[in-house]
């Protein structure tokens, strides 16, 4: 087995996460330890042989072994995540290859840090898998996720995060759109204030993870930099058809 | 129909392809990208996927690096940039 080469997986488990949200559990013949940010690929064939193929962010910790998780949002007319929404139940198979990557990954006992993490929507994918890899193999390296989604319903992985920010593990949420009586968190878009509060007690030298729709990925990057964190220290992963 | 900006995705989207074209990951590789010579890991490029094949363009100047386009004989692939492995 190798990574490029196309399996079978099982769908065992489908976990909704928020109303356009879900975990599919994939069960994995072939399956390789990730790194954590890696992605697989997705392919769907039709009748007729029409194929459309998308990458997934892992979201599970490479230290789970023989399946993964893959958390998918649904995308308004997007052809593969509506099918994975609407119509694929546990048990049914799909075609994948992976774990596909080797720039926007983090490894807790190599990569050093402390580690500064800035997601937007579903680019909290990648990063969930960062934290429970963390969690996984004990490690202490600071971490720090700010995080921002459009309303508190829209967020992530919303009580897993809550439980995560222990020993070392730090939580900032920002909400865009409206935000419930008694918010505490940030409630506007992810800006240069936001990001120079959040990244400052780790200084210039924080490994530093940005993913989510392309304007918020380019924002906080360039933020940054001016901040003077080490352009070579900051990784990005854009995707394109979703918003915060 | 949704903006071309909406669209793109980045290198990253597109390991699994690079590594089929060049039999490794590279997307830790860095491009030199030929018209502004600007130096980017591949997977910051941008990637416009929803077309016949695929196009890798600088972040900078939007200059073509790469275009890989399956065929029915197989992969075809058009590069422009210099590449440094890592």
């Amino acid at each position: 087995m190798n990574t490029l080469q196309w399996q079978i997986a099982t769908i065992t488990k489908i976990t909704p996460e928020t109303a356009k949200v879900k975990s599919f559990t994939l069960s994995l013949p072939g399956w390789i330890k990730h790194r954590a940010g890696q992605h697989y690929d997705l392919r769907l064939t039709a009748p007729d042989g029409y194929r459309a193929q998308r990458s997934y962010s892992i979201a599970s910790a490479p230290e789970r072994t023989g399946e993964i998780d893959l958390t998918i949002e649904r995308v308004e007319d997007g052809e593969v995540s509506t099918f994975l929404h609407q119509v694929v139940v546990p048990g049914d198979r799909i075609e994948v290859r992976g774990p596909i990557g080797g720039y926007f990954v983090w490894d807790a006992t190599t990569s050093g840090g402390p580690v500064l993490l800035v997601a937007g929507g579903s680019g909290v994918v990648p990063m969930m898998s960062m934290l429970r890899h963390r969690a996984a193999v004990g490690a202490k390296v600071p971490v720090r996720l700010l995080y921002s989604s459009r309303t508190y319903d829209d967020v992530i992985y919303r009580e897993e995060l809550a439980n995560l920010a222990t020993g070392g593990v730090e939580i900032f949420h920002t909400l865009t759109r409206s935000h419930p009586a008694g918010w505490t968190g940030y409630s506007r878009r992810i800006d240069d204030a936001m990001l120079a509060e959040v990244s400052r007690p780790f200084g210039a030298s924080a490994l530093t993870f940005i993913c989510g729709p392309t304007p918020l990925v380019e924002s906080a990057a360039t933020s940054l930099e001016r901040a003077s964190l080490r352009a070579d220290r900051i990784k990005t992963e854009r995707f394109g058809p979703t918003g915060t | 129909m949704r903006a071309n900006e909406e669209l793109t995705l980045d290198g990253n989207a597109v390991g699994g392809l690079l590594d089929e074209v060049f039999g490794a990951d590279l997307t830790a590789a860095v491009g030199t990208c030929p018209d502004c010579g600007r130096r980017d890991a591949l997977a910051t490029l941008r990637a416009y996927t929803y077309a016949p094949g695929v196009v890798l363009r600088c972040p900078g100047c939007d200059g073509v690096q790469l275009v890989i386009v399956r065929t029915p004989r197989g992969l075809r692939h058009q590069l422009r940039s210099v590449i440094e492995r890592r």
